[in-house]
């Protein structure tokens, strides 16, 4: 069915105010931290970076980011790995029990993070394990493993199984097709999944509140001030925080392309 | 072939397992437990009473509950009519511009929940960025319109939007373009053609949508702490208060078992009727 020019043009625009929606309190965030005044008000009187100045200082900020740091890159390797095997459970191989599999995967993600964070909190002293970083990569697990299983899962779908057969007649052994095959057809789905996951990870704010113990992560810092003691470092460190998500997407988007340049002719 | 398939799925499926078995199934089966446990007990080796579901009843929990399912009903009913025109421009009118919206959408989940409604605190709040700059402009000020029950389903459907449209957009895809074409030459209005074509044969999209929006919201906590100031508080604020100012395992425990049920019923209603393979794997 033809859609009228017009269609077109009003549901593009309605597109872009979505967008703008969603990106509106970022703007705020943003103008706030450049303001000089300990205690903000728009309009904004006086700019100063002096905020960046500070919280890139700060002892207790590294502090924050090392530990957001430590588990995020954590969490993405083990989600990768996860993953890529997940996906093959969960779209590459027939198998008896995959469907039941396939809704177990995604129930966590269907799952309130609050109640599930609080769930392994209890878990975790029952089995005496007092909560530190190391326990908030277990909770982080649950919730992001699934998602990038399913990532990995879409491009697993997309993938010709004749082409590990005809390996297999030639006499190559599994973990040779793994390596050698399946591996590599499905690596940009396990990086997409490894981005995912490091920026959900790093993102990530009810699950880290119940998991982390002693140990603190940027969101819950942020989360502290923003519901009592506003820290004019708020808007600051938000920004920074975001700021340091775009860099990544953007390098993993360089990294790609120089990838797809580099890589050698076959 | 067969066989191997078989070994090799059951053997790719492990690690996941290991990880939803020890830190999903096991941790809830715990709650389950402790949620028949006597009041402010820390250990599961005592008689088991339903003292707490009993507290949950006569002190007025099933209130912060109802706020809580209300508000996700609210939200998701929203976002749902404000998502279908945007989702129906992704799936069949835009070409490349469905891909910039895409990204920019997916862009924005990677930025803390928190400091996107903080931004939305800092935008609404009295001398905020709307509100500042228009008695600035003009003289004229207003109220700021936090902390109030509209602003929290606000932010939750500002938090959830992109998990109504992409389940929406995914399933107005799959909504033949012949169906829709053979409607109109026969004579169907637009209004037929939303109602009797592309309502029904989107359903699946619709149905994940609604299901995945309404349930994250259900156990959402921050909207109604950042945004409405506790001018109501929900049921998971509940849950995280028994657990620890309360120190009432037995409490929080049965409260989330309230929630649980409810969720889960739904979440594996909905999960069970989805044809996965066919929804990511296009047939």
């Amino acid at each position: 069915m033809e859609t009228s020019r017009t269609t077109r043009i009003v549901l593009m625009i309605y597109g872009i105010g979505i967008i703008a929606f969603l990106y509106l309190p970022l703007v705020s965030v943003a103008f706030a931290s450049v303001s000089k005044a300990r205690y903000l008000t728009f309009p904004i009187r006086r700019y100063s970076t002096g905020w960046f100045t500070d919280a890139l200082a700060s002892k207790e900020v590294h502090m924050l980011a090392m530990t957001s740091l430590k588990i995020a890159v954590i969490v993405t390797i083990l989600s990768m790995i996860i993953g890529f095997f997940g996906a093959l459970a969960f779209a590459r191989y027939q198998w008896r029990y995959r469907s039941l599999f396939q809704k177990l995967v995604l129930l966590p993600i269907f799952f309130p993070q609050t109640v599930l964070g609080l769930a392994l909190l209890m878990w975790f002293n029952s089995l005496g394990i007092i909560p530190s970083w190391k326990t908030a990569i277990v909770a982080h697990l649950v919730w992001i493993a699934p998602i990038a299983t399913l990532i990995v899962a879409i491009r697993a779908y997309s993938f010709d199984p004749a082409l590990e057969e005809a390996a297999r007649d030639m006499g190559a052994s599994t973990p040779v097709i793994l390596r050698e095959i399946t591996l590599p057809l499905l690596m940009p789905g396990i990086v997409a999944a490894g981005l995912f996951s490091f920026l959900l990870s790093w993102g990530n704010f009810p699950l880290s509140l119940f998991t982390t113990g002693a140990d603190s992560t940027l969101p819950e810092w942020l989360y502290a001030k923003m519901v009592s003691g506003y820290s004019p470092l708020v808007p600051t460190l938000g920004i920074l925080s975001v700021i340091g998500s775009f860099v990544i997407i953007i390098a993993a988007f360089a990294g790609l392309a120089l990838y797809r340049v580099l890589r050698p002719q076959k | 072939m067969k066989r191997l398939d078989s070994k090799l799925g059951a053997l790719s499926s492990l690690p996941m397992l290991a990880v939803l078995a020890l830190a999903f199934i096991a941790p809830l089966g715990l709650v389950a437990v402790f949620s028949i446990m006597p009041e402010k007990v820390f250990s599961i080796f005592n008689m088991p009473n339903f003292a707490a579901f009993k507290t949950m009843a006569e002190q007025g929990y099933y209130k912060s509950l109802l706020w809580s399912l209300f508000m996700a009903f609210a939200a998701t009913t929203i976002l749902f009519v404000i998502c279908w025109p945007l989702a129906y421009g992704m799936a069949k009118v835009f070409k490349r511009f469905a891909l910039v919206i895409i990204i920019a959408v997916v862009t924005s989940l990677f930025v803390s929940e928190n400091i996107r409604l903080f931004g939305w605190v800092l935008t609404l709040m009295k001398g905020g960025l709307f509100e500042g700059y228009l008695r600035h402009w003009t003289g004229v000020g207003f109220e700021s319109p936090l902390y109030n029950v509209g602003i929290i389903i606000f932010g939750i459907v500002y938090v959830y939007l992109p998990f109504m449209l992409f389940p929406l957009a995914q399933g107005i895809s799959m909504v033949p373009e012949d169906a829709r074409q053979a409607a109109r030459d026969l004579g169907a209005t637009r209004w037929q053609v939303l109602t009797q074509i592309d309502l029904p044969l989107a359903a699946p999209g619709i149905m994940v949508g609604y299901l995945l929006t309404f349930v994250l919201a259900a156990g959402a906590m921050a909207e109604a702490k950042i945004l409405g100031g506790r001018a109501v508080i929900v049921i998971a604020d509940d849950i995280q208060t028994a657990f620890t100012y309360g120190q009432n395992w037995s409490l929080g425990a049965a409260l989330s078992m309230v929630l649980i049920v409810l969720i889960g019923t739904l979440a594996i209603y909905g999960i069970a009727k989805i044809d996965l393979d066919k929804i990511m794997g296009r047939g």
